[in-house]
């Protein structure tokens, strides 16, 4: 299929090979011993009568580079599980970042460290503007978006980064989100109806009806409510979560939707909505602002009165 | 994926030979060092499933910041625990002291009460005062909760200290003056 489309665009242009100036740097390489294994590369040897060993007594010592005199030096402790390792326990890893060369978020930070530190750690990002909800972590013993969440530029408090709580680690800040995505799809996140629309073209909404979905269709899916609710944590096999009842409620309350009642009823037993305790952790930590707790606060009244 | 990418650079070098010819040195070379191996479909499956095995649980009530919204809620409930066990302990004990002898009858007990040192009296009626109020006063919160009251996170804030004072201050005062 790809090489299929790099013919046609071949075909297309006027001009099918750009120079190679704007090329990038890896696609034109001509030197043949470049593309070689490294290992082929440390077995060739080929004395270079250019690059004679310079004697200790010409050269110069370099020194390390002093550190800047208002450097603002923070450190990051940051979880590290590594998969490849299964015997060894997941540890705390400690990073140091000059502030003044990072940017403001943390998740600049991370990526900071991944690019000029250590390429090994690992973490889910995306966007960089709370829209995608990859980088869902836990920051400073809250769950956020590491893409929204401002670095706290006092150097003396040390940052601490976690997975999202009491879930499966696939490795280092990357939780296993499957049973997330699995309670997700059994609420049916999208449009059931039988009676095709009254004119014919389209389900019409009054302003009314429509302004009953802001604050819920908004919702990301990052999960950081979902495991910031201890309810969660015990019973993550049953309860669906607040971040999957604030889109159970999405469907419930919308006006076009025929199947509120068959809705309500796959909620209507002990565990699936009804481990809610109201411990508002959730709407505490949406890093969308966004109100879970009054979403299942209507579920279960909206049950309760019909 | 990876041998039709191979296939497509090796396209473009071919293609572009005539203009890079001139101009190698300068450029920087990319390789890749990390050495990675082709699986097919079931190794994978397999070391998936071996993974999932071994995963840890990322830490969770350890880790997470001590808010009034998680904490209230487990204090609430180690209350109600306490409250009402207490309460069951003493009905069932009460119905059963007749036949063991032991005597719970309110006169026996004030007696009993009143010989104690005035250290135990106090730490006694904190004991009950305290989980009494806040139980009582936090499920306040919550029944206005379930009706969608007050649930925006300012709200709760506010009425979740709100409630740990009302609970110290009348406590307190049931301990100390009443």
């Amino acid at each position: 299929m790809a090489t299929t489309r790099a013919f046609a665009r071949l075909a297309a242009r006027p001009t099918a090979v750009r120079p190679a100036v704007f090329t990038r740097s890896f696609a034109s390489v001509t030197d043949t011993a470049a593309r070689d294994p490294i290992s082929k590369a440390g077995e060739a040897i080929n004395p270079d009568p250019t690059r004679k060993v310079v004697p200790e007594s010409k050269t110069s010592t370099t020194k390390e580079p002093a550190p800047d005199k208002d450097a603002k030096i923070k450190s990051f402790h940051i979880y590290r599980w590594n998969p490849d390792e299964p015997a060894s326990k997941p540890k705390m890893q400690t990073y140091t970042l000059d502030l003044n060369k990072t940017g403001p978020m943390m998740l600049d930070a991370l990526i900071r460290i991944k690019n000029e530190v250590d390429p090994t750690l690992t973490f889910r990002r995306s966007c960089r503007e709370g829209i995608c909800g990859s980088c869902a972590m836990n920051i400073d013993g809250v769950n956020t978006l590491a893409c929204l969440c401002r670095i706290p530029t006092d150097t003396a408090k040390e940052s601490r980064i976690y997975p999202l709580p009491h879930m499966y680690v696939v490795k280092d800040l990357v939780p296993d989100m499957t049973n997330f995505y699995k309670q997700y799809r059994s609420v049916k996140p999208y449009l059931q109806r039988t009676t095709p629309a009254p004119d014919g073209r389209e389900y019409r909404q009054s302003k009314a009806e429509r302004k009953k979905l802001d604050g819920l269709y908004e919702c990301i899916l990052c999960a950081c409510c979902s495991t910031s609710c201890p309810s969660y944590w015990w019973n993550q096999e049953e309860y669906l979560g607040p971040a999957v009842l604030l889109q159970s409620y999405r469907w419930i309350a919308d006006s076009r939707d025929e199947k509120t009642a068959e809705r309500q009823d796959a909620l209507n037993n002990s565990m699936s909505l009804y481990r809610c305790h109201t411990i508002l952790n959730c709407s505490r930590t949406c890093p969308k602002g966004l109100n879970p707790a009054l979403a299942i606060a209507e579920i279960k009244k909206s049950m309760a009165f019909t | 994926m990876a041998s039709q990418r191979i296939f497509q650079l090796g396209l473009r070098r071919t293609a572009a030979s005539g203009f890079t010819r001139t101009q190698t040195a300068g450029r920087i070379v990319q390789r890749r060092f990390a050495a990675t191996q082709n699986v097919n479909q079931e190794t994978g499956q397999e070391i998936l499933a071996n993974q999932r095995l071994k995963r840890p649980v990322s830490p969770h009530l350890a880790i997470y910041r001590p808010q009034i919204t998680w904490y209230a809620s487990s204090l609430n409930r180690i209350t109600g625990i306490l409250l009402s066990g207490g309460l069951y302990l003493f009905g069932i004990a009460y119905l059963a002291a007749p036949t063991l002898g032991w005597h719970l009858e309110t006169p026996s007990m004030v007696a009993a009460v009143a010989s104690w040192p005035v250290f135990a009296k106090i730490s006694a009626k904190a004991l009950v005062a305290f989980p009494f109020f806040f139980h009582s006063v936090n499920g306040l919160r919550h029944l206005t909760w379930d009706l969608g009251l007050g649930l925006k996170n300012q709200t709760v804030i506010r009425t979740g200290w709100t409630a740990v004072g009302f609970t110290v201050v009348s406590a307190l005062y049931y301990t100390f003056l009443v």
